[in-house]
């Protein structure tokens, strides 16, 4: 069929009707999934994390250790499974919900570092660490001190 | 052990919509480590204002797994700094209380780069 009307250019459809056809097939943009599928990963997520929050608690950490440790633990988990690949697998299922949590910065980390190994330990691995955690941390902690300046001469 | 689990859940994955409604109705060129900058500044901001705190009371790691979670402890670390040691504290403080969430990032993020390889 479509070889046919390739050699008959005689399309019976104008350019506008063609526009119209073409918007129709186009696939719909998925927000309303990407927003479902975003909440579940990022929602089960940091479910782990309190999971692992309530364990350390468990164990007799104060409340801020037990954070602090469970977040490294989850930077760990996240780098891991950024290195075996599996965390791309969860990043094409769940969107934001794996880039929001500490598990997609600790990706964000690891998935360049090791892109650009071939340039070198230094410039290659050592730089691209930062690529995205670089800026993240110049505005969080120029905030950080802002808010503390600020803090300082309010009260 | 099932304390916090559910509202971490809820309010983890209330955020990260709020995430997945930046990068889908904004331009491409606002990519995803423009929406974790936003996340750490914003979390720096509201915790600031003390309008993040009753959500971690609330949800636990909900609202500190979440990079906004990262720029609430900056800010809080400031805050809690300047009271102890002034504007020295201003300094040190965000630093200092996400000292280890930063160092975990920078070492395990090292291993695996270096221990793994990309797939395809």
């Amino acid at each position: 069929m479509p070889n046919q009307t390739l050699r008959k250019p005689a399309i019976s459809i104008s350019p506008e009707e063609y526009k119209a056809l073409a918007q129709k097939y186009t696939p719909k943009p998925t927000l309303t999934k990407n927003i479902l599928r975003a909440f579940l990963v990022g929602g089960l997520i940091c479910a782990l994390g309190q999971v692992i929050i309530n364990i350390f608690s468990g164990i007799g950490l104060t409340p801020k250790e037990a954070s602090n440790a469970a977040t490294a633990a989850m930077i760990f988990l996240g780098s891991l499974l950024t290195g075996l690949g599996v965390y791309d697998e969860i990043g094409k299922f769940g969107g934001a919900g794996s880039i929001i949590p500490v598990t997609g910065f600790a990706n964000s980390i690891v998935s360049p570092a090791m892109e650009f190994k071939r340039e070198g330990y230094v410039q290659g691995v050592g730089a691209k660490l930062f690529t995205v955690a670089g800026p993240v941390l110049v505005y969080g902690i120029a905030a950080s001190i802002i808010i503390g300046v600020l803090a300082y001469f309010l009260h | 052990m099932f304390h916090l689990i559910f509202p971490a859940f809820i309010v983890g994955g209330l955020i990260c919509v709020i995430g997945q409604l930046m990068m889908d109705l904004t331009k491409p060129s606002f990519t995803p480590a423009h929406v974790l900058v936003s996340f750490v500044t914003g979390g720096a901001v509201l915790g600031a204002l003390g309008v993040y705190e009753p959500l971690v009371k609330f949800a636990g790691a909900g609202a500190t797994i979440p990079l906004s979670g990262f720029g609430y402890s900056l800010a809080q670390g400031a805050i809690e700094g300047v009271g102890k040691r002034g504007l020295l504290g201003a300094l040190s403080g965000g630093v200092e209380a996400t000292a280890v969430g930063i160092a975990a990032a920078v070492f395990f993020g090292y291993l695996m780069s270096v221990t793994f390889n990309p797939k395809g």
